[in-house]
C-alpha cells in the first residue's frame, strides 16, 4: 500500500510539474521566448481565484475560467506593449520579462501586502489501504492531463494550429499567404499566459498566495523546460515525468528542498550530456 | 597603459581617499556597503561585457562567498583565512558549474536560465537550514535568520586586533581599486584579448585554435570569485549574513548595476552599483513605492529605451556632437545605431 501511495504522490507531482510548465514551454518552444515573468503569471492566476473565491465567485469558475481568462488578457496586454518590440532578441526579452517579474511583485505587494493568503482545498480524501490521499490531487492529474492534449490536438488538428506552427517557422512565408504573423505571435503568448494563468488558480489552493510565490516554482519550471528541449509538448510532458518522479522520490526521503537540488543537480549533469533537452535527440519531429 | 585608464584609477583613489574627510562614521559605513556592491558589480561587468556570458545569478557567488566568510570566520577565530576561502569557494563552484554549462555548449540564453535557477535553489536551501541539525562547526547556518555576530575582518596574524568600521572602509576601497586595476590588467594580456576576441564571434576564434569552453570557464571562475570577494565585504558590513543574499532581488540588481552604468566598461558598472543602491536607500526611507516595483521598472525602461547603459550612450553622444562641426562628416559617425 506504501507503493501505491508513492506512485500516487509521483503522479500528481508529475501533472503539478506539467501544468506549471506547459504555457512557459508553448511560449518557448514556438516563439522562442524565455519568460522570467512566469512565476508572477502563475502569482496573478492564484491571486485572480483568491480575490474572486473571495468575492463570493464559486471556486471552480474562479479557477478553470477567471485566473486563465485575466491571466491571458494580462497576457496579451504585455506582447502588445513589451514582447513585440523585442523579438529576436532574446537576451533583452529575458532581462525585459525580469523587470516585469520584479514590477508585478512590487505592484501586487503594494496593493495587497504581502500576507499570505488562500482558499481550503476542496474536495476531500480518500484511502489508499491505511492511508489518506487527497482527491483534490486527483483533480489536478485530471486538469493536466486534459490541457496537454488540448493543447496537443490544438495545434496538431486544427486551422489555427497549422497556422500557428506555420508562422512560428516561417513567418514571412506565412505573412504572404495572408497570416498577420503579429496577430499569431499575440495569440500564441496569450494562450501560453492563460495556461499558466490556469496553472496558478489550480495551485491556489495547495499553496500559500504571496507576491513573492512564483520563486517556489519557477526554478523547477525553468529546468524543466530546459531539459525538454525544443518540442515543448512532448519534451514537457517528458521531462515532467522525470523530473517530476525524481523530485518527489528525493522528497519522500528527504525534503522538498532537496528535491530540488536533486534535479537542478540531475539537470546540469544532463544538458551535458544532451545540450538540446531531450526533443534535441529523441522525438525531434514530435511539436 | 592607457592615460583614461590612469585618469580614471587616480580619480577613483582621489575619491575613495578623500571620502572619509568629507563623511561620518555612518557615511564610510553606508560607503563599505557600496563598495561592496560595486565589487559585484565589476565581477558581472566583467564576465556579461567583456566575456559575453549571460549569468544571470551572479548573486549565487555572492552569497557563497558570504556564507564561506562567516562559516569559516565563525569556526576559526580569525580572518585571512576565512578571507581565502570566501574567494576561493565561489570560484571552485563557479568553475565546476561553467565546466557543465559551457562543455555542453549550450545557448546564452540557457546559461541565463541555469544561473538564475541556481541562485533560486540555493536561497531555497538556505533557507531551509534552521534547526540545530544545520551547523557547520560552531556556526549555526540559521535557516530564514541568517548567521548573526560574524567577526569582522582582522590584522592578518592577530586574531584580537578586529579592524574598526573606518579601517573596514579602508580595506573594502582598497580592494575596489585593486580588483578594477587587476581586472583592466587582464584585458590588456593576451588571456583578455582572447576573451573579448570569443565574445566578439566565438566560432571565428575557434578556427583560430583558441577554445572557447576554456576561456569561458575561467572567465566564469574569475568572475565567480570577485563576486565572492563581495560577498565577503558584505557580510563584513552588516556583520550577519542572510539567505536573501541569494534572492532574486539580489540577482537583479546586480544585473540593473550593469545595465544602467553600461556594458562593455567597468567603471560603469561601479557607478551603476552606486546609483542603483543609493536609489534602493532613498526608496527605503519611504513607504509610497514599492523598491521592486522601481527595480522593475528602472529595468525595463533600460532595456527597452537604453540599452547600452548610461556611459557609453553617453559617450556616443559626446561623439556626435564633437562630429557635427566637422564640414564633410563621415556618414558612419553620425548613424544612430540601434
Amino acid at each position: 500500500m506504501l507503493a501505491a501511495l508513492i506512485g500516487f504522490n509521483v503522479l500528481t507531482s508529475i501533472a503539478e510539474l506539467l501544468l506549471l510548465v506547459i504555457g512557459l514551454g508553448m511560449i518557448y518552444g514556438l516563439m522562442r521566448i524565455i519568460n522570467l515573468a512566469h512565476g508572477e503569471f502563475l502569482m496573478l492566476g492564484a491571486y485572480a481565484t483568491v480575490v474572486s473565491a473571495h468575492a463570493g465567485v464559486n471556486l471552480w469558475v474562479a479557477m478553470l475560467i477567471i485566473a486563465p481568462l485575466f491571466v491571458g488578457l494580462f497576457g496579451l496586454l504585455v506582447e502588445r506593449t513589451l514582447i513585440r518590440f523585442l523579438y529576436g532578441r532574446m537576451i533583452d526579452t529575458m532581462l525585459a520579462t525580469w523587470g516585469l517579474s520584479l514590477g508585478l511583485i512590487g505592484l501586487v505587494t503594494s496593493i495587497f501586502g504581502t500576507t499570505v493568503r488562500g482558499v481550503s482545498a476542496p474536495l476531500g480524501s480518500f484511502a489508499i489501504g491505511p492511508y489518506n490521499a487527497s482527491l483534490y490531487s486527483v483533480f489536478t492529474i485530471i486538469v493536466a492531463l486534459l490541457t496537454v492534449l488540448g493543447l496537443f490536438v490544438l495545434l496538431r488538428a486544427t486551422k489555427f494550429g497549422l497556422i500557428v506552427r506555420a508562422t512560428m517557422q516561417n513567418p514571412e512565408m506565412a505573412a504572404a499567404l495572408g497570416v498577420p504573423p503579429g496577430r499569431v505571435y499575440m495569440a500564441t503568448f496569450g494562450l501560453g499566459a492563460a495556461l499558466t494563468g490556469l496553472a496558478g488558480g489550480v495551485i491556489a489552493p495547495v499553496s500559500g498566495v504571496a507576491p513573492g510565490m512564483g520563486a517556489a516554482y519557477v526554478a523547477r519550471a525553468f529546468i524543466t523546460v530546459l531539459g525538454g528541449g525544443a518540442a515543448t509538448i512532448t519534451g514537457s510532458t517528458l521531462a515532467s515525468t522525470l523530473f517530476g518522479t525524481i523530485d518527489q522520490v528525493v522528497t519522500f526521503w528527504t525534503t522538498p528542498v532537496f528535491g530540488q537540488v536533486a534535479l537542478l543537480l540531475f539537470a546540469v549533469v544532463m544538458i551535458r550530456m544532451l545540450p538540446q533537452g531531450i526533443t534535441g535527440r529523441f522525438f525531434r519531429r514530435s511539436i | 597603459m592607457s592615460r583614461s585608464f590612469l585618469a580614471t584609477l587616480a580619480l577613483m583613489i582621489v575619491v575613495l581617499a578623500g571620502l572619509p574627510m568629507i563623511a561620518g562614521l555612518f557615511g564610510l559605513v553606508q560607503a563599505t556597503l557600496f563598495i561592496s556592491m560595486a565589487v559585484l558589480a565589476l565581477s558581472q561587468g566583467f564576465i556579461w561585457g567583456y566575456g559575453g556570458i549571460m549569468s544571470f545569478g551572479q548573486s549565487a557567488f555572492f552569497g557563497l562567498g558570504g556564507y564561506a566568510y562567516a562559516i569559516a570566520a565563525i569556526d576559526l577565530g580569525e580572518s585571512t583565512l576565512p578571507l581565502a576561502l570566501a574567494i576561493l569557494v565561489p570560484t571552485l563552484f563557479a568553475a565546476l558549474l561553467g565546466y557543465f554549462m559551457f562543455y555542453g555548449r549550450i545557448s546564452d540564453a540557457y546559461v541565463g536560465v541555469i544561473t538564475l535557477t541556481v541562485t533560486v535553489i540555493l536561497f531555497n536551501v538556505a533557507n531551509s537550514t534552521a534547526g540545530d541539525a544545520w551547523r557547520i562547526g560552531q556556526a549555526a547556518l540559521g535557516g530564514f535568520n541568517g548567521i548573526p555576530s560574524v567577526p569582522p575582518l582582522n590584522v592578518p596574524g592577530q586574531p584580537d586586533n578586529q579592524l574598526s568600521p573606518a579601517a573596514l572602509y579602508g580595506v573594502a576601497a582598497v580592494l575596489l581599486v585593486m580588483v578594477y586595476a587587476l581586472l583592466r590588467g587582464l584585458l590588456a594580456t593576451k588571456f583578455g584579448r582572447v576573451v573579448v576576441a570569443i565574445r566578439e564571434n566565438e566560432t571565428r576564434a575557434m578556427l583560430l585554435g583558441y577554445d572557447p569552453r576554456l576561456y569561458k570557464t575561467i572567465t566564469f571562475a574569475i568572475g565567480g570569485g570577485i563576486a565572492g570577494l563581495a560577498g565577503c565585504l558584505f557580510t563584513n558590513w552588516g556583520g550577519f549574513v542572510s539567505p536573501t543574499v541569494f534572492g532574486l532581488q539580489q540577482a537583479a540588481q546586480v544585473i540593473i548595476f550593469v545595465l544602467l552604468g553600461g556594458l562593455g566598461t567597468l567603471i560603469g558598472p561601479i557607478l551603476g552599483a552606486v546609483a542603483v543602491q543609493y536609489l534602493i536607500i532613498a526608496i527605503g526611507t519611504q513607504q509610497t513605492f514599492n523598491a521592486n516595483l522601481i527595480l522593475g521598472i528602472v529595468l525595463l525602461a533600460f532595456v527597452l529605451l537604453i540599452p547600452r547603459g548610461v556611459l557609453p550612450s553617453l559617450g556616443l553622444l559626446a561623439e556626435r556632437i564633437a562630429a557635427r562641426p566637422a564640414p564633410d562628416p563621415a556618414p558612419a559617425a553620425v548613424e544612430a545605431r540601434p
